[in-house]
């Protein structure tokens, strides 16, 4: 009796190539439509570069780089702090022991992910204006600092599951006191899960547009509410030039988060 | 799963005993005093007097609630009668994120099982093909799938040159388009919740059944949707709650009659409308049902562990 396959059913493949299609389609005519010459969106013109040109030299430039700058320094600060902070959490959680409010911890942790987006940016702005807190690159900063948090906590505590603590038991019965147990022997083992917290936060902070929009303040952007403004007037090529150049940042980040990731698994 | 501590999974290490609160106070500090204390002041501010062009009087009135779900006439001196304009928008959203998180379901687990059966060797690469999207801006994915629905827009123009349509389709600004947008944006999310069930499947138990002469479909009813159903669940939960808060699907891709909760909030403090209890209330209300619907969940899966 021939023996059929358990695993297969008549359509799968099928649904998950179409899956990915939806998932790519979009992005891939963007980003193929941003290389066109045409200054009509919908009419392919030839291959030309001048849109990014236009990013860079064009009228609108000055208004994006100003944005380009404000994104990447807070999601470097705010990628930055979240994980100090995600890491100092973690070891709470995961080398501890037991004690009092650790599931409420847990909990708050998580918080920035079960509050709905449009929520915590209403919340965000009632909070800094009432208490005279100015809106600008500070306020995005610590928004966005909040919400980074869970993101950079799941690798890494994930990654500390599973180092066990036999090295750091060892340092420790060689005198070795907590503080230069975990600084040499914990926080090396750790380098993977804290690199690729650290970019998952960078990247969703680089990503916000609602909560950003809520607690910019007047004449301060980043790049998506810079995007987000723009696309209010009409989808014009340049916009599918920075776009795209930002799928680019995204993708490549998260494929050195993924590359990290498996070389961190692979040696243990 | 058997010998996991308690705590999310926790390890029972105590290396570092007695630090645990130390520790963690950067983490109440910024996530208690930047949003637990600032949604406790939106509950607060969603029963104050508004003030005309935003912001608020410090006096105290249901007034923001009422305006949600009671019709008093145009002069409010009538006898109220249910107010149907904004329990209309938040049914409309909840229709919405429940068709998206159908469409989502209807996609996503054929994927996630197909993904989840691959070679080892294959498998993170294609998982790793399933997550990008995720990783990619939001509001850029939106912007791409507004390119792509215009009416002059490449879908229209390839369908026309395939012949199946002669006119272009008024695609945007319906509630189709942010239907579409809001199964775009979340599909992931579906995915991969799904996908981990399914990799810590049992196959004996597809074996037994086909043993039992149960043909591969009725396997698939009887034993394997009831075996992953948690991550099936967790999947629907992670996609249902964003699409319902969900802001730009609809500001993007719709109009005037696709008004969802979202907008409707965010006309409060951004728009011309400006009512800021209006807008806490409203928020308040959708903050209400997300949380009702995670403890649902959280109750349920504490109960079916034990």
């Amino acid at each position: 009796m021939a023996k059929t396959d358990l695993r297969r059913f008549a359509g799968f493949r099928v649904t998950t190539w179409l899956c990915l299609l939806v998932l790519y389609a979009p992005l891939v005519i963007v980003a193929v439509y941003s290389f066109n010459a045409s200054t009509s969106i919908t009419r392919w013109g030839g291959f030309s570069l001048k849109w990014y040109v236009d990013v860079f030299t064009g009228p609108e430039a000055p208004r994006f780089r100003d944005a380009a700058i404000n994104s990447f320094v807070i999601a470097i600060a705010a990628a930055t702090c979240a994980t100090i902070i995600a890491t100092a959490a973690a070891v709470a959680m995961n080398r501890t022991g037991r004690f009092r409010g650790k599931m409420a911890s847990l909990a708050l942790i998580n918080l920035p992910l079960m509050v709905p987006e449009i929520v915590t940016a209403v919340a965000s702005l009632i909070f800094f204006i009432t208490i005279g807190f100015k809106t600008g690159l500070m306020t995005i900063f610590v928004a966005h600092l909040v919400f980074c948090i869970p993101f950079a906590y799941l690798p890494i505590a994930a990654r500390m599951q599973s180092v066990p603590d036999m090295y750091e038991q060892a340092a420790m019965d060689l005198y070795a006191t907590p503080w230069e147990a975990f600084r040499l022997v914990l926080l090396p083992l750790m380098i993977p899960g804290i690199l690729s917290g650290f970019l998952l936060a960078f990247i969703i902070s680089l990503d916000d547009f609602l909560i950003t929009n809520f607690v910019k303040g007047a004449g301060i952007e980043t790049l998506p509410t810079a995007i987000f403004g723009s696309v209010k007037q009409g989808i014009k090529p340049n916009i599918m030039a920075i776009s795209t150049l930002l799928l680019g940042v995204s993708v490549v980040l998260v494929t050195l988060s993924w590359v990290i990731g498996r070389a961190g698994q692979s040696r243990n | 799963m058997a010998g996991a501590a308690p705590g999310g999974g926790a390890s029972r290490s105590e290396v570092y005993r007695g630090s645990g609160p130390r520790l963690l106070l950067p983490a109440w500090i910024f996530i208690g005093v930047f949003l637990l204390l600032p949604v406790i002041l939106m509950a607060v501010y969603s029963f104050l007097t508004k003030e005309f062009r935003g912001g608020v009087i410090w006096e105290f009135t249901f007034a923001a609630y009422d305006q949600f779900f009671l019709n008093r006439g145009l002069f409010g001196d009538e006898p109220p009668t249910i107010e149907w304009t904004y329990l209309g928008i938040f049914w409309r959203s909840i229709w919405q994120a429940g068709l998206a998180t159908f469409f989502c379901l209807l996609i996503g687990f054929p994927t996630a099982w197909y993904v989840a059966t691959r070679p080892v060797s294959t498998r993170s690469v294609w998982l790793f093909l399933i997550t990008i999207p995720y990783w990619v801006n939001l509001l850029i994915r939106t912007v791409s799938m507004k390119f792509l629905l215009r009416d002059t827009g490449p879908l229209n123009e390839f369908l026309m040159w395939t012949g199946v349509i002669a006119e272009p389709l008024s695609l945007i600004n319906t509630n189709f388009a942010v239907q579409v947008g809001l199964f775009y944006s979340y599909l992931p999310f579906m995915v991969l919740p799904i996908y981990a069930a399914v990799e810590r499947y049992d196959f004996a138990l597809s074996e037994a059944a086909a043993d039992l002469y149960c043909d591969s479909w009725t396997t698939l009813r009887l034993v394997i949707l009831p075996a992953v159903k948690p991550g099936i669940v967790a999947g629907c939960i992670l996609v249902f709650v964003p699409s319902l808060g969900a802001f730009l699907a609809p500001d993007l891709l719709g109009g005037a009659k696709t008004f969802m909760i979202g907008s409707l909030i965010e006309e409060q403090f951004k728009g011309a409308a400006g009512n800021w209890p209006f807008g806490a209330a409203a928020a308040m209300i959708l903050l209400t049902v997300v949380m009702g619907v995670l403890l649902i969940h959280a109750r349920a899966q504490m109960r079916e562990d034990g």
